[in-house]
């Protein structure tokens, strides 16, 4: 992979991060004339309180003045305080991101996983049973929001059989040994972790079947039957393959689908991470927390993309061995 | 006679080829047995949409409406199912709330394919600056989280089911523009532009008698597999607290029956027909715009 590849990507993921700061800028300082007429505790304000949360949420001086103000602030990460707790942004944030992250996490190792699995073994038996059942699966799947998922979930699994718990990170008030606290908190990461998974099967199943229906046709196949290799390894060793490539890129993109997962399933499951707390934001109209929540929500995915970009550089022959 | 003189013409004979056209477009979807079926569910919904005055009084949606009614009561031969939280019909707000879906699901898309087409169309036919810096734009679109940049675009934009629909419709077009543009381009290499191009055709002529006519099928295909996105992100946004609770969307009414309580109080008939609802339509939008795009494409026939 040649350097000058590697740099391109970089620039352009930077470049994409300082538009979504300047698209910030726009919307919640331009768009939105009056930021401070949304916070509800503005009426018990003293004039100089209100002064003083005006200077330090950066909102006096001409636009140009406040745009300098907010990149500094910004490359400081300091988004201000919230609206709702008063407190730093920051750390609200980083007080919730472990959480989201575990569960994001093992939703999206799952999801690709299976969902490329099903997806290369039912393009690879176009119109097979296999392939009839799991596509109809699959749209279905992809036909149902991920938090009515996780409403039935709660009401089969949770409500009826009580065997996992309806909500939150871990159990309140006991008192556990470290083992047993891990435990717990798996305990509660199931039913979130499942809906996530679930929600977003259908999306990359669909994808990789797609891809793999491209590869079908291709000589490779044939050159490799004809070596007298079993169908078997045909599929997993030059099939496969070469249908992932372009899914790397197309998955990158849909990571942003689970992201956005996360909001409605941690609300569901009342589950404390970043994803609640946009809800939470959106019914204070807390404004600080959603500007840095959309900020931290582009940065995830536009690493992921450059992280995916590159991965495809070294994937890709015709990439990797250009200069 | 009139006929075959009206078809010796040239405006004849295209509107004669296009007429042919779409008798055989109708012919292949009676054939493809999952279209047809999504095409009459979404005729179905739409006519209950249509016609909801006559199912139910727009007044039973008011919140004054449930006040001598039982509070999530299951259903009876008063209710058919049921009631919600505060004693309104769940059967009328399902109704009316067909309306509040398939119209934000329809309005955006509308405004989608639009701006997808606009600028699809803009960046494939001409070259340079102009395209640069429209396919910087679309890729910042595609690249940025679609449901957090919804999410600020209608806390700014204020929250009722117009505002929706245009955030909606905002924040969706940028897979259309990708592919509009992917066609103009492949159709500007074609025989026939250049001919035209030769014989004299300015950019207009060109634009709208060839490349336009080529890129509508697969515009109008995209647009029915927009309609379903659109819908299902109506319902998370509604589910996060957007929309009008006294005219509530199928999402609004999973927001009631979520905030409600209804599922730890085992009250099914609030949360499952307007989450099945959402995945019938949406299921049908989707088998109905694979077969358009199966009939438009013959290269994806069998998939």
């Amino acid at each position: 992979m040649s350097n000058r590849y590697v740099i391109k990507k970089i620039i352009g993921a930077l470049l994409t991060l300082f538009a979504v700061v300047v698209f910030n800028f726009f919307l919640f300082r331009i768009v939105d004339r009056d930021p401070l007429s949304k916070y509800r505790g503005r009426s018990k304000l003293s004039l100089e309180q209100r002064e003083a949360m005006i200077r330090r949420m950066g909102l006096s001086g001409s636009k140009w003045d406040q745009f300098v103000v907010y990149i500094k602030s910004t490359l400081r990460l300091d988004f201000g305080r919230s609206f709702d707790s008063t407190r730093p942004v920051l750390r609200e944030i980083a007080d919730r991101l472990p959480a989201t992250l575990i569960l994001v996490g093992i939703s999206t190792a799952l999801t690709i996983g299976i969902g490329l699995y099903i997806g290369a073994k039912a393009g690879w038996a176009r119109g097979s049973r296999f392939d009839r059942v799991s596509t109809s699966g699959t749209m279905v799947l992809y036909a149902t929001p991920e938090f009515f998922f996780g409403m039935l979930l709660l009401a089969i699994v949770a409500g009826r059989t009580g065997w996992f718990p309806t909500g939150g990170l871990r159990d309140i008030g006991a008192n556990y040994g470290f083992v047993d606290s891990l435990l717990d908190r798996a305990h509660h990461l199931v039913l979130p972790s499942l809906t996530l998974t679930l929600g977003y099967l259908g999306s990359y199943s669909l994808i990789m079947r797609t891809s793999m229906l491209e590869t079908l046709g291709e000589d490779y196949l044939t050159t490799a039957r004809a070596k007298g290799l079993k169908e078997s390894d045909v599929m997993t060793h030059h099939a496969v393959p070469n249908a992932l490539l372009p899914s790397v890129s197309v998955i990158a993109i849909s990571f942003g689908f689970v992201i956005g997962g996360a909001i409605t399933t941690e609300t569901v499951f009342s589950y404390p991470g970043l994803g609640l707390a946009t809800a939470d934001a959106i019914r204070n109209t807390d404004l600080p927390m959603l500007q840095a929540l959309f900020l931290v929500a582009s940065a995830a995915v536009i690493f992921l993309n450059l992280v995916a970009d590159l991965t495809y550089g070294l994937l890709d022959p015709r990439i990797r061995h250009s200069t | 006679m009139s006929d075959s003189v009206a078809s010796i013409s040239p405006r004849g004979m295209t509107w004669a080829r296009r007429k042919r056209a779409l008798a055989r477009v109708w012919r292949e979807l009676r054939n493809d047995r999952s279209g047809f079926s999504g095409l009459l569910i979404l005729l179905g919904f739409g006519l209950v949409a249509l016609c909801a005055p006559l199912i139910a009084d727009r007044s039973l949606l008011l919140a004054a409406a449930g006040r001598n009614n039982p509070d999530l009561a299951g259903p009876s031969a008063k209710f058919l199912l049921g009631t919600d939280d505060i004693g309104r019909d769940i059967l009328a707000q399902l109704v009316w709330g067909s309306r509040v879906s398939l119209f934000i699901g329809i309005f955006a898309t509308v405004v989608a394919v639009l701006i997808g087409s606009l600028v699809g169309l803009v960046a494939g036919y001409v070259k340079g600056k102009v395209a640069t810096v429209l396919l910087a734009i679309d890729n910042f679109f595609l690249v940025v989280p679609f449901l957090p940049l919804a999410i600020v675009l209608a806390v700014i934009l204020g929250r009722s089911p117009v505002t929706l629909a245009l955030v909606i419709g905002f924040t969706s077009w940028a897979g259309s523009a990708r592919l509009v543009r992917a066609q103009v381009l492949s159709l500007s290499e074609r025989g026939y532009v250049e001919r035209a191009r030769a014989l004299g055709a300015n950019s207009r002529h060109v634009i709208l008698r060839h490349i336009l006519p080529g890129v509508a099928p697969l515009i109008i295909a995209n647009a029915t597999l927009i309609v379903p996105g659109a819908i299902l992100t109506e319902s998370t946004l509604s589910f996060l607290g957007f929309g009008d609770r006294l005219s509530p969307s199928w999402g609004k009414l999973l927001d009631g029956a979520q905030s409600s309580g209804s599922i730890t109080l085992n009250a099914w008939w609030y949360y499952l027909p307007p989450g099945l609802c959402i995945i019938t339509v949406v299921l049908a939008f989707t088998l109905f715009g694979r077969a358009l795009e199966r009939i438009f494409d013959p290269r994806l026939a069998g998939r």
